[in-house]
């Protein structure tokens, strides 16, 4: 029974709590990726850098507060920048919808055009963050460090193994529900949210009932903005700021977005823990795992990897792969193909 | 003047002209066919009215007021509500949703407007929490049809409303929209199956290769020798 | 006609700002500023072909570079006999049993229907056959590494001539695409651009970390050239005596010479493949094709199966750029790994091609040479015009040094306004597609 305790305790010490927390990040960047294409209908390529733009700006705020002496205590001091570096990224989406992608709204250009357009974007925004802030890893956490610590929980239940839940993870599973539950409010229940559905749904009708495009394009550049910083702070908080990880997001983010169904919310939640638990299911390795599950004479040779952590990009993609191989439509139907 | 009156309409898409001198107009409360054979520019003629193609001739013009430089957007404000033929409601949402879309320019109390539409259509009462996309062909009809009523439109315009439904559902349409207009909504629709619409309009347009041919009442129309010949099959 | 002189005006223009460089610089940096843009305008080839004759939009540009990298080393580097011996037959069999995985795994897809059996069937086939593969790599990819790490800890190549990797190289880009391909044509234009960018990210990161077959970030240096090499050149007579000949200093003649002889080489290249390119655009099957990204739902209606000529156009389109990335390693004599950026190789690519002009063969090839350019001036740019501007102020001030060293990024800012500008405001780019009969 202990033993299977322990090997219990390890593995959501190694791969259930940071698979929640990196899922939630995913989610939180898919979500902005799946509304901007189910509004605007086009994979936007600038998400990852939106999301280092949003963070870049909590980042700045955090070190400005910090030099001022203001902190919230136990909890990490980027939480007060938070609304800062939302404010500032909707205005980049703004502005960057204003001087880019309005103009081929008009034209009703083909989606390739935007996401041709996305790119560029991508490049601006990228250069700006690098011009800002720099190149390098950054890091902005303060507070806790821990809600449970590994030594206090083997105390407390007196197993071999712990577990350590990080503030930052605790933080950002929290920060995804709040958020989720809002977001869906939002597009359920308030007349803005519900003309984006409409909008998202069938554009032409839209038109035809009088629904503004050009708010729900706002609004929709607000609130992807919004998920992109929050997302990437909690990335930010979690792991490390690099401006380049946060392009190589991309990937699991848009991983995330097809798999679940593309332009489908509550899809891109689910393909974010998908993703999520299965790079790290895949890359944990399972040696001490089986150690506590198999007699003690046992010897295990080798770590029982699935697959070296460098490739977990290749995670993300082979599960794209097979869902468009399966379902192109995503495990929640999408507005795609 | 007639309530809507849309005249000598000449236009298309890009350089090629498809109406050529169309003149339509519906009275208070009438009912107006719009028929004709495949291609005759029919539909056209529908959007033209609505503004969601550019006529360079001709005026269009809603109880008096000119509207013929107006958007779509302002001419839903305006009075006038079009039900597209095809991709007609927006499928992920609620029909109640989809009713509440269609008021979207309304800041008043619409729970009066939805409770008529649904008397018009009790099937929709039933179903208002369905996902529209869910229902059944007739049943979608029924939703768009809502969906624009909702508006409080004295002009309601029908693209092919019984397109793609059963005989059975086609009959009950009709009778729907009998019951629409007798409530004092103007209806300007285009029908595909001439001789039921013919039989329940006010008014008929024959339209060949956007022209006026023939314009009568429906039942002179049914009437008629030579339309019945060569538009309504003997 | 107009169009003609038009387009010339724009390569003489080029020709003298390399000349330029070379006059005000020096004629070394204009030779390998000249060689890059070569290596370029054939990638941006590789990615017209792709773009400008189907509209498929390929966001690995980097990594089928990649393979073409890949292919240059394995072809030219002598092979490390010892490495060979320590781990070349588990290499060997669990290659082999890779294959019959693969195999079986795809004879029980098509055999079994559809259902839960097949699931089950697959993944069972798939477990037992990664384990077994597993468990004779691991040992055998082990023992590669561990022999003599600091100077092979790999299996080394083939000891070919270099030159015969450039073809090879593109014969691995062509698999790859043919696999990403085969999944993802036919579904939205997104989905290949994901797929894409994530093969390109994975064939890097096995660059990266499988070091029995590349050294990963070690590097693999030293490789094999298809030119003279400088010290041999300088050493031999008719070198110097040609130098005495012409006046030129023969240390700095020999480096120029040898960049001059990969220039002819990659020239022939170039000319080649654009010949081809343009032959294949004005042939039917050209025009069938134009036909079919102009309007797919027509195609198909006419019984063109649009699947299949995109596939075909994206391994051959991937293919040019696997030849260009086996040129680049050729040239740079070292297969690294980390210097695979995809800002650098992938969306670098994209610009040139909008730049120069979608679906036009000499706009891709124009569009190449000015991007890189630019690329290579915009740094020193960027320096020199930060140093003007921070000119006033204090030199030991923090803000100073943070503009004068961020001057590096401005380069990615520039690219992508030259990209969205481009895009806005001359969507046709530099050279326009010829519509119509060309």
């Amino acid at each position: 029974m202990e033993n299977w305790l322990n090997a219990f305790a390890l593995l959501s010490n190694f791969v259930i709590v940071p698979a929640l927390a990196y899922g939630s990040q995913l989610a939180l960047g898919a979500l902005g990726v799946t509304l901007v294409f189910g509004i605007l209908r086009f994979s936007n390529f600038a998400h990852g850098d939106t999301m280092a733009f949003g963070t870049m700006v909590v980042i700045l705020f955090t070190w400005w507060f910090q030099s001022m002496g203001i902190n919230l205590g136990p909890l990490p001091t980027a939480l007060l920048a938070l609304p800062f570096g939302i404010l500032f990224c909707a205005l980049f989406a703004l502005l960057s919808d204003r001087l880019v992608y309005r103009f081929y709204r008009a034209k009703r250009a083909d989606p390739v055009i935007y996401l041709i357009a996305s790119v560029g974007v991508m490049f601006v925004t990228n250069g700006i963050v690098r011009f800002i802030i720099g190149p390098d890893d950054q890091n902005f956490a303060d507070g806790e460090r821990f809600i449970i610590r590994a030594r206090d929980f083997k105390e407390m239940t007196g197993l071999a193994e712990g577990v350590s839940i990080k503030l930052s993870q605790g933080i950002t599973f929290f920060t995804m529900i709040i958020v989720v539950i809002a977001l869906f409010w939002f597009l359920n229940k308030t007349r803005s949210g519900k003309s984006m559905r409409a909008y998202s749904d069938n554009e032409d009708l839209a038109l035809l009932s009088g629904i503004n495009p050009d708010r729900v394009v706002a609004i929709t550049w607000i609130i992807a903005a919004a998920l992109a910083t929050i997302a990437g702070t909690l990335y930010g908080l979690d792991k490390s700021f690099k401006p380049f990880t946060y392009f190589q997001l991309l990937l699991p983010i848009f991983a995330a977005a097809i798999v679940g169904g593309l332009g489908n919310p509550l899809g891109a939640i689910a393909g974010g823990f998908v993703i999520a638990f299965s790079e790290i299911t895949v890359t944990y390795a399972y040696k001490r795992f089986i150690g506590h599950l198999v007699p003690e004479d046992w010897e295990i040779n080798g770590l029982i990897q699935l697959l070296s952590t460098d490739y977990k990009f290749a995670v993300s993609f082979i599960i794209l792969l097979l869902v468009l191989l399966i379902r192109p439509h995503g495990i929640f139907k999408g507005t795609g193909v | 003047m007639s309530y809507l009156s849309a005249k000598g309409m000449t236009g298309g898409y890009g350089s090629v002209d498809i109406l050529h001198d169309c003149t339509i107009s519906v009275e208070k409360g009438e009912i107006a066919v719009i028929v004709g054979p495949n291609g005759a520019g029919k539909s056209t003629a529908m959007k033209a009215v609505f503004g969601m193609l550019a006529i360079h001739t001709g005026k269009v013009t809603l109880d008096g007021e000119d509207i013929t430089a107006l958007t779509p957007q302002a001419r839903v404000a305006k009075g006038m509500a079009f039900v597209p033929q095809t991709n007609n409601i927006f499928p992920s949402m609620s029909v109640e949703q989809n009713l509440e879309m269609g008021a979207f320019l309304r800041r008043d109390d619409i729970n009066g407007t939805m409770e008529q539409v649904y008397e018009l259509f009790p099937i929709l009462r039933q179903k208002r929490l369905q996902n529209a996309g869910e229902l059944s062909g007739g049943q979608r009809q029924q939703v768009a049809v809502g969906r624009a009523l909702m508006t409080k439109p004295k002009l309601l315009m029908l693209d092919e409303p019984t397109a793609g439904v059963s005989p059975i559902v086609m009959d009950e349409l009709f009778d729907l929209i009998i019951d629409i207009a007798r409530t004092g909504l103007s209806i300007l629709m285009v029908e595909q199956n001439a001789r039921q619409a013919l039989n329940i309009a006010d008014k008929g347009y024959v339209l060949v290769q956007g022209e006026n041919r023939f314009t009568d009442t429906g039942q002179a129309l049914m009437n008629d020798p030579e339309v019945r010949r060569s538009f309504l099959g003997g | 006609m107009r169009g003609a002189l038009r387009n010339l005006t724009y390569f003489l223009i080029m020709a003298a700002l390399i000349v330029l460089v070379g006059q005000m610089q020096s004629w070394n940096l204009a030779l390998s500023i000249l060689n890059l843009c070569i290596i370029s305008a054939i990638m941006a080839l590789g990615v017209n072909i792709q773009w400008g004759y189907a509209g498929l939009f390929n966001v690995g540009v980097m990594g089928f570079a990649a393979l073409g990298g890949v292919a240059a080393m394995l072809i030219s580097m002598p092979p490390v006999v010892e490495a060979w011996s320590a781990g070349g037959t588990g290499v060997a069999l669990g290659s082999l049993t890779l294959i019959v995985t693969i195999a079986a795994a795809v004879f029980t897809f098509r055999s079994l229907a559809q259902g839960k059996l097949r699931m089950l069937a697959l993944i069972i086939v798939i477990a037992v056959g990664y384990s077994v593969t597993r468990s004779i790599f691991d040992p055998a990819t082990d023992a590669i590494e561990r022999v003599n790490p600091a100077a092979t800890g790999y299996l080394g190549g083939l000891g070919l001539p270099v030159l015969l990797s450039w073809p090879i190289g593109g014969l691995f880009a062509g698999g790859a695409a043919w696999i990403v391909g085969k999944i993802t044509l036919g579904l939205r234009t997104d989905y290949l651009a994901i797929a894409t960018l994530g093969i390109s990210e994975i064939i890097v990161a096995g660059l990266k970390n499988e070091d029995w077959l590349t050294r990963g970030v070690k590097n693999v240096v030293a490789i094999p050239r298809p030119v003279p090499y400088e010290i041999n050149l300088q050493r031999s007579e008719w070198f110097i005596n040609w130098c005495a000949k012409l006046g030129v200093e023969p240390v700095t003649f020999s480096s120029i010479f040898v960049k001059l002889c990969y220039a002819s080489l990659f020239t022939v290249v170039l000319l080649i493949v654009l010949y081809l390119s343009e032959k294949a655009l004005r042939s039917p099957w050209g025009r069938m094709m134009r036909a079919i990204r102009d309007n797919e739902v027509s195609a198909s209606a006419m019984g063109k199966n649009v699947k299949a000529r995109h596939l075909q156009v994206f391994i051959l389109g991937s293919m040019v750029i696997g030849v260009a990335g086996a040129m680049l390693t050729t040239l740079d004599g070292q297969l690294t790994p980390a210097s695979y950026q995809p800002l650098r190789f992938t969306f670098l690519i994209w610009v040139m091609v909008i730049v120069g002009g979608s679906g036009n063969n000499w706009g891709a090839v124009l569009g190449g040479f000015v991007i890189w350019y630019f690329w290579i001036q915009a740094e020193p740019l960027g320096i020199w015009l930060m140093e003007q501007i921070t000119t006033n102020m204090d030199a030991g001030s923090a803000l100073r040094a943070h503009l004068i060293d961020s001057a590096q990024h401005m380069r990615l800012m520039t690219m992508g306004l030259i990209l969205l500008l481009a895009l806005r405001f001359s969507p046709r780019g530099l050279i326009p597609e010829r519509t119509g009969h060309g």
